[in-house]
């Protein structure tokens, strides 16, 4: 463009360089507080109660009366037997989602691409897409039905084929693949819809000069289209791994709830530091698990968006 | 290019992986649907069903002639989606069309403010203390503002979408001697319809869907949302204490049926309206994916 603009509103005098942008752009500033104040309140001024990671916090004496203790609460959580196996589930948990959530979603999307069925298609997907709409406590019940020792339908079919029915509520290491399974559930169709997107954008001539070529539908999709889909999938898992030390508090907690007998597979970091703010009431030791979470898990966003930026150059995050 | 393909066995066990993943994803739901259409002593003796030998609305009858609490759940969730996407809705358009401005100067480093705190997160007890120390507990404000009332990812998204509108509206409207405020509300707005839409939606189905707020903020039984009194409701005892029967011993409550009738009418709202919203769903997911 030849014109670089200096449409905007009236300019004002010759205030220095800060004010005047402000000045003259006043307006636009103005639309965005809003959100800057929100994004202000609810973020950055949180930051300094981080600090209670370092006190044993005292509602009443709050941040700047409470008592500094250095660094017990991170011994505390490192010493205990928690420590290890809520970092270590909430890895192993979303390292198995992500794998088959997303193999589920390429695969569906490959089985898309191969018909020509619009409203086949339409109706599938609608169907699929469907339960992402829903809360996981929604999908808790629904799960309720299928896996409850008296009335659900799982056992029923156990029974039907005459094995005992099983108490899955107390079968802790049930629960991993169950969690995957309602995961897939869940996001695989809605996931699909990208990885079809991509699929859409394969330049078809490539299809026909390999139908030339006699290749068959096998050989299209594995040699063509997984190919081109390839960078998308890496770069999607590559920003997915940046939160693998998330977990998913919705899911787990609104599925296995306080039923203690499944923490040993189930219980992850979220969950834990929820207790301790809420049922045990240790707020200065749920902070420092939340800090060691936050801390790490920056730490992995970063590594992530350095792998990414360094493989595919246009997909990095920033 | 397909035709030859036509009926081969490669395009059945296509046809046929998609039909069943189509069938598992609908299935728990049909049989959420049966059941909450079963007679209570049909559960009790037969288990969960998908073909009920005994229909019966006491499910139903249940949450909504016995039970002021979810009815008033329902008056909650409604007002706080309503209520709540309407603002975040406005909020995420306003801040959206400077970030889209390259006018602005600073607009690298507003994206970089709201990028920060997509990056690094407090957790939840920062979070906690925030909420009460600004009094968002027990009222219903403490289900509408904390976290949900806005999300810098559908900013960017509707910044994209406003980006992809020529820049040329906006230097026009300059020389006629319009202000930021008035090209935002008569031109942007209009234009910008369609990822409105789909952010309003992402906005009402994280409300509807939320309980997060509710059981970390509230504890008023009055203020309970939907999702959050189902999930108060996993055990017949709390079903008991939470459904005040004015029946007696005769009547057996049909503690079942009437959890999944509410699961129902939970889900109600969203299934009628989704084959008109899922377009919009599909849609913002790909604009935000492609360039988010």
């Amino acid at each position: 463009m030849e014109n670089p603009s200096p449409a905007a509103p009236p300019r004002s005098g010759k205030r220095p360089g800060f004010l005047r942008e402000i000045a003259r752009n006043r307006y636009s500033y103005l639309l965005i507080l809003p959100a800057m104040v929100y994004v202000f309140i609810f973020s950055y001024a949180t930051y300094p109660y981080l600090l209670i990671a370092f006190q044993r916090f005292n509602y009443q004496q709050g941040l700047l009366g409470s008592e500094w203790v250095g660094f017990d609460n991170f011994v505390f959580f490192f010493r205990s037997n928690a420590a290890l196996l809520v970092t270590w589930n909430t890895i192993k948990l979303n390292v198995l989602f992500l794998i088959f959530v997303t193999f589920f979603a390429v695969a569906l999307a490959l089985l898309f691409n191969e018909i020509r069925n619009k409203f086949f298609i339409k109706l599938a997907q609608t169907t699929m897409i469907f339960p992402s709409f829903l809360s996981w406590i929604i999908v808790s019940y629904m799960m309720y039905s299928l896996f409850t020792m008296d009335f659900g339908i799982i056992n029923q079919v156990i029974q039907a084929f005459g094995g005992e029915p099983v108490n899955w509520y107390s079968k802790a290491e049930a629960w991993p693949a169950i969690l995957v399974g309602m995961k897939v559930w869940k996001e695989a169709g809605m996931a699909s819809i990208i990885y079809l997107a991509a699929i859409t954008g394969i330049d078809g001539s490539l299809y026909e000069s390999a139908e030339i070529d006699g290749a068959s539908r096998w050989q299209k999709m594995t040699r063509i289209t997984l190919p081109l889909i390839a960078p998308t999938i890496a770069i999607l898992t590559l920003l997915n791994l940046g939160k693998i030390f998330y977990g998913d508090f919705g899911m787990i907690y609104a599925i296995i709830g306080d039923n203690g007998v499944l923490y040993p597979t189930t219980d992850v970091i979220d969950t834990y530091v929820f207790r301790a703010l809420r049922q045990i009431g240790d707020p200065s030791n749920a902070a420092a698990v939340g800090l060691f979470q936050s801390t790490v898990g920056l730490l992995l966003v970063f590594g992530a968006n350095w792998l990414t930026r360094r493989f595919f150059k246009e997909g990095a995050l920033y | 290019m397909v035709t030859r393909n036509r009926f081969s066995f490669g395009t059945i066990a296509v046809y046929t992986a998609l039909t069943l993943f189509s069938i598992a994803s609908l299935l728990p739901m049909v049989l959420t649907l049966m059941v909450s259409f079963t007679a209570e002593n049909a559960i009790s003796q037969n288990g969960y069903s998908l073909f009920p030998e005994a229909f019966s609305l006491d499910g139903y009858r249940t949450i909504f002639v016995n039970s002021a609490l979810i009815f008033r759940g329902y008056a909650v969730s409604i007002f706080v989606t309503a209520a709540g996407s309407a603002i975040a809705l406005i909020i995420t358009a306003l801040a959206a069309y400077p970030m889209s401005n390259p006018n602005v100067k600073y607009r690298n480093f507003l994206a970089l403010y709201f990028f920060i705190t997509i990056l690094f997160n407090g957790g939840l007890v920062p979070w906690y203390l925030m909420s009460t120390k600004l009094g968002l507990i027990d009222n219903v404000m403490a289900l509408i503002v904390p976290t949900l009332m806005f999300n810098a990812f559908n900013m960017f998204l509707v910044k994209n979408f406003m980006e992809g509108l020529p820049e040329a509206l906006r230097e026009s409207a300059y020389l006629d001697g319009a202000n930021d405020l008035r090209i935002v509300f008569r031109i942007y707005m209009p234009l910008c319809v369609p990822v409105l839409a789909t952010v309003a939606l992402f906005y009402a189905l994280a409300y509807w869907n939320d309980w997060f707020n509710a059981i970390m903020l509230v504890g008023n039984k009055d203020l309970y949302p939907l999702q959050y009194i189902l999930f108060q409701l996993r055990s017949n005892i709390q079903m008991l204490e939470m459904l005040p029967t004015g029946a007696s011993a005769e009547y057996t409550l049909p503690a079942e049926s009437a959890k999944m009738a509410t699961v129902i009418i939970t889900i109600g709202p969203i299934a009628f309206l989704y084959p008109y919203l899922q377009r919009y769903f599909v849609k913002g997911l790909v604009i935000g994916s492609v360039k988010g």
